[in-house]
């Protein structure tokens, strides 16, 4: 029973973490049909960011995250200026490549600045204790992922559905053409949802790095992982994005807790299953 | 004469709007029959269902005789119920002579074999190249089809689906974008179809209609509102009213 | 008039013909004056033949049906693995190890075919990737088999035909794995124009014309998985004799998006594009991963980035147009 119940907050907390990196991706998948397989390089640089202000610059955590926040958003921008926006257009394949592309770089760029070692993020002292919860503890870094991703969620959803933004957003992705006949300036309304799946990106990057450790080839390691999560929920859907974050983690952490050595085994196998019966995605927009 | 397709009760709904309404029509062999409707009406929805890329909701298709409603699309090619594409759908890459040994292969059912020269079947080449001939495209049969006139391209559509010796033809509007310099061509090639094949034209330009067919059906708002010889089509007033007043519109709040 | 134009037609039928025989002819002169050049790399010269053999099957994928695939190494590995544990248990002819690696090759075709058939777009995409996962999964947990991460070793293949021994210098292996790249060609070549080559083009175009024609779209595109399969499964299985161990590696994902990277930068949907790939990106590979990883990671990120901005047509031929039907044809599904 103890065991279940921790690996069923460890699921539940890496899920999160799973989802705070991935919503961003999903977003631009599907409101954006942009393929960026390059969304776990940002993730990525968030990481190295927080790493390099926490241990070098002896900064504060929270102070880490914005700074990696600001950090890779800034980054992101000029790439999304000079390359993002030549491939929105584009094919899939085009896309695929093009973000393989970018990755490859950021992680060479990347490698030769830091150094091709394992990066740790420090947490302050409040977040590496357990947290009586009654019933149990738990570590306070969990409950701080699991927090975060419901705000994630939460402050999306209230943006996507009830703001003005969030209703120039989709219509620049129902029909870009009559948007911009409407004045809305869909190159705007792009750029900007590209920075925040970018913010959500590095943010989830520090954050989750308790889970998936900062290192040389975190961007191609797990860039398998965020594609096969979005696809599992249906690009676009945050619902779905949920839906798939905690299914597939707790998968995950089942099968590492139960038998480990099997590795991803049973990770990829339900993801093939889910594909096969669900081939447009859990909660898949039907366009 | 012999009922060759049969329609009956077709319906179809999208999300509570009916596009196809208890639509029932037949042909016999020979037969040179026109669909018509304004915008809207549900046209490309009935071809959709007819061909059996789209399931109707109830109704059945029949052809010669047997009931292919529970058929897909494939399957009902290859009984014979063949269809050309309002926009042409060719391979660009290809030459037109190409595209007809493919079709030509397919109805020989050799068309994915392995072990076989494409161009090797001389008795598939030699269809290919008559079919070509009677339908003037000799000339650019070595060409690719991106670099042939866009009119040539609408008669490659046409030569494509003789070689597929139908028994019910559907030809969705084959001289749309054609320049009116070349729809004579079009016409000339219509016009020697074989005899007892039963052509359904879909279509929107009168002229064509009249010279076609003997017998035309209106389609307004996913019904039938009439069906007749084309010289009565002007004087009804309910096509006249799906037409020039608001019945389609009517319709489609319903 | 019709018989005037069969006759001028019969000549330029010939011209296909003759240029596979020139190109059949290039690739031996290429191969050979490797041979000459380089024979102290003549092992590492093998394994770009392997590599070749996995990119052609892709290319039958990728550049022939249209499908993108970031899971190929699957069937690469499948073969590998086959042949080397066959060869473990006494099977030591090379042709024999070859046909079995193909064979496996080909049967992890079809099921990969299958199950990626079921999807368009992106989740198809996502299969690829979770196929090739799976199995290098499955390999690393079924140590008693495959040897694990470590690898399997301790092959010993037999002289070929009795007669060349694979010895330390790799000449054996090199000529090998180069007739063996000259009859694979061969062999594509004549399939990619025969009827059903045909076919899979149009599939590629346009699968609703395709079907308008009442030709069914699945059994034409699974027959070219279990094809492209044996290719990739005889390059594998060609590595396991060359180099007697199988690694994890021939079965991963890395393996996987290099291939289609070589294929890319080579050109998709030519058979020829898929050779020129994998020599320029593994020679690449070969001089500067060798001076520092970071840098070759750089560099061929770089090079992608240009080919999709720069030479979307030009060095990879027709990159779009695959992936226009790719996007045409998630839409269609969708609709």
């Amino acid at each position: 029973m103890q065991t279940a119940l921790s690996i069923a907050m460890d699921a539940f907390a890496y899920g999160m973490a799973l989802f705070i990196i991935c919503i961003g991706l999903s977003l631009t998948m599907g409101l954006m049909r942009v393929v960026n397989l390059a969304h776990g390089a940002f993730a990525m640089i968030g990481g190295y960011i927080a790493s390099w202000a926490g241990r070098d610059l002896g900064l504060g955590y929270g102070f880490g995250i914005a700074l990696a926040v600001i950090g890779t958003v800034l980054i992101a921008i000029p790439l999304e200026r000079l390359l993002y926006r030549r491939i929105y257009d584009r094919s899939e394949l085009s896309q695929v490549l093009m973000t393989i592309g970018i990755t490859f770089c950021i992680i060479g760029i990347t490698n030769y600045i830091f150094g091709p070692t394992l990066k740790t993020i420090p947490l302050p002292a409040e977040l590496a204790q357990p947290v009586d919860l009654g019933f149990r503890s738990i570590a306070g870094h969990r409950l701080f992922v699991i927090a975060s991703g419901l705000v994630v969620a939460g402050g999306l959803w209230f943006l996507i559905e009830r703001t003005g933004f969030g209703i120039h957003l989709r219509a620049a992705v129902e029909n870009a053409g009559m948007a911009r006949t409407l004045g809305i300036r869909t190159e705007i309304i792009y750029a900007l949802s590209f920075a925040l799946a970018i913010a959500l990106s590095a943010f989830g990057g520090v954050v989750g790095a308790e889970f998936l450790p900062i290192e040389p080839y975190y961007a191609l390691r797990y860039m398998v992982t965020f594609l096969v999560v979005v696809s599992v929920g249906g690009a676009g859907s945050i619902p779905g994005a949920l839906a798939a974050c905690l299914l597939l983690g707790a998968i995950d952490v089942t099968g590492r807790y139960l038998v480990p050595d099997f590795g991803n085994f049973f990770f990829y196998l339900a993801v093939i299953l889910v594909v096969c019966a669900f081939p447009r995605g859990l909660m898949g927009r039907a366009h | 004469m012999t009922t060759l397709f049969e329609v009956s009760r077709l319906s179809k709904e999208f999300g509570g709007l009916k596009v196809s309404r208890d639509i029932s029509l037949s042909m016999a062999e020979g037969e040179r029959l026109a669909l018509i409707g304004p915008n809207g009406a549900g046209k490309t929805t009935f071809v959709n269902l007819v061909t059996g890329r789209l399931r109707p909701d109830a109704g059945q298709v029949r052809l010669a005789g047997e009931d292919v409603t529970a058929l897909g699309a494939v399957q009902r090619v290859r009984r014979g119920l063949v269809r050309t594409f309002q926009v042409t759908r060719l391979f660009p890459d290809m030459t037109p002579e190409e595209h007809v040994i493919m079709t030509v292969l397919q109805r020989h059912g050799k068309a994915t074999r392995i072990l076989a020269r494409f161009h090797g079947d001389s008795a598939a080449s030699d269809e290919a190249a008559e079919i070509l001939a009677t339908l003037g495209l000799t000339e650019v049969a070595r060409r690719k089809v991106a670099t042939i006139a866009y009119g040539q391209q609408r008669l490659l559509e046409i030569a494509i689906a003789l070689a597929q010796r139908p028994k019910v033809l559907l030809l969705d509007e084959p001289a749309a974008g054609v320049p009116s310099a070349d729809t004579p061509r079009i016409e000339e090639a219509l016009a020697r179809l074989p005899a007892s094949l039963a052509v359904l034209m879909i279509e929107h330009d009168m002229d064509l209609v009249f010279r076609f067919a003997k017998r035309v059906v209106v389609l307004a708002a996913g019904e039938l509102i009439f069906e007749g010889p084309p010289a009565d089509v002007a004087r009804d007033p309910l096509v006249r009213e799906a037409y020039l007043g608001s019945y389609a519109h009517a319709g489609s709040q319903a | 008039m019709a018989n005037a134009t069969l006759q001028s037609a019969a000549a330029p039928r010939l011209r296909p013909l003759g240029r596979d025989l020139i190109g059949l002819a290039l690739i031996a002169l290429a191969g050979l004056s490797g041979y000459w050049l380089f024979p102290d790399n003549l092992a590492f010269l093998t394994r770009v033949i392997s590599v070749a053999l996995l990119v052609l099957s892709l290319d039958l994928v990728v550049g022939y049906c249209g499908i993108a695939s970031l899971g190929q190494a699957a069937l690469y590995g499948a073969g590998a693995y086959a042949a080397g544990i066959a060869c473990i248990n006494g099977i030591t002819d090379p042709i024999l190890l070859i046909l079995i690696g193909a064979v496996a090759g080909a049967v992890t075709g079809l099921f990969t075919g299958a199950v990626m058939l079921r999807a368009h777009g992106l989740p198809q995409l996502v299969l690829s990737i979770a196929l090739v996962q799976l199995l290098h999964e499955a390999a690393n947990k079924a140590s008693w088999l495959t040897g694990g991460s470590d690898g399997l070793s301790g092959m010993a293949p037999a002289p070929l035909f009795g007669v060349f021994e694979f010895d330390l210098w790799g000449r054996s292996a090199y000529l090998f794995g180069l007739c063996l790249l000259l009859v694979v060609f061969a062999v594509l070549s004549l399939i990619v124009r025969s009827p059903f080559g045909m076919v899979c083009r149009g599939l590629k175009e346009d699968p609703l014309r395709i079907s308008a024609l009442g030709i069914y779209a699945f059994p034409v595109l699974l027959k070219m998985f279990v094809i492209s399969g044996a290719v990739a499964g005889t390059g594998g299985a060609l590595a396991a004799i060359a180099t007697q161990v199988v690694g994890l590696d021939s079965v991963s994902f890395e393996l996987s998006a290099n291939a289609l990277v070589m294929l890319v930068l080579g050109g998709i949907g030519h058979l020829y594009g898929a050779l020129i790939g994998t020599v320029i990106f593994m020679a690449l590979e070969h001089t500067v991963a060798a001076i520092n990883p970071f840098h070759w990671m750089t560099l061929v990120g770089a090079v992608l980035i240009a080919i999709v901005l720069f030479a979307p047509r030009g060095l990879s031929g027709t990159l779009d147009q695959i992936a226009a039907l790719l996007t045409r044809r998630g839409g269609r599904a969708g609709r």
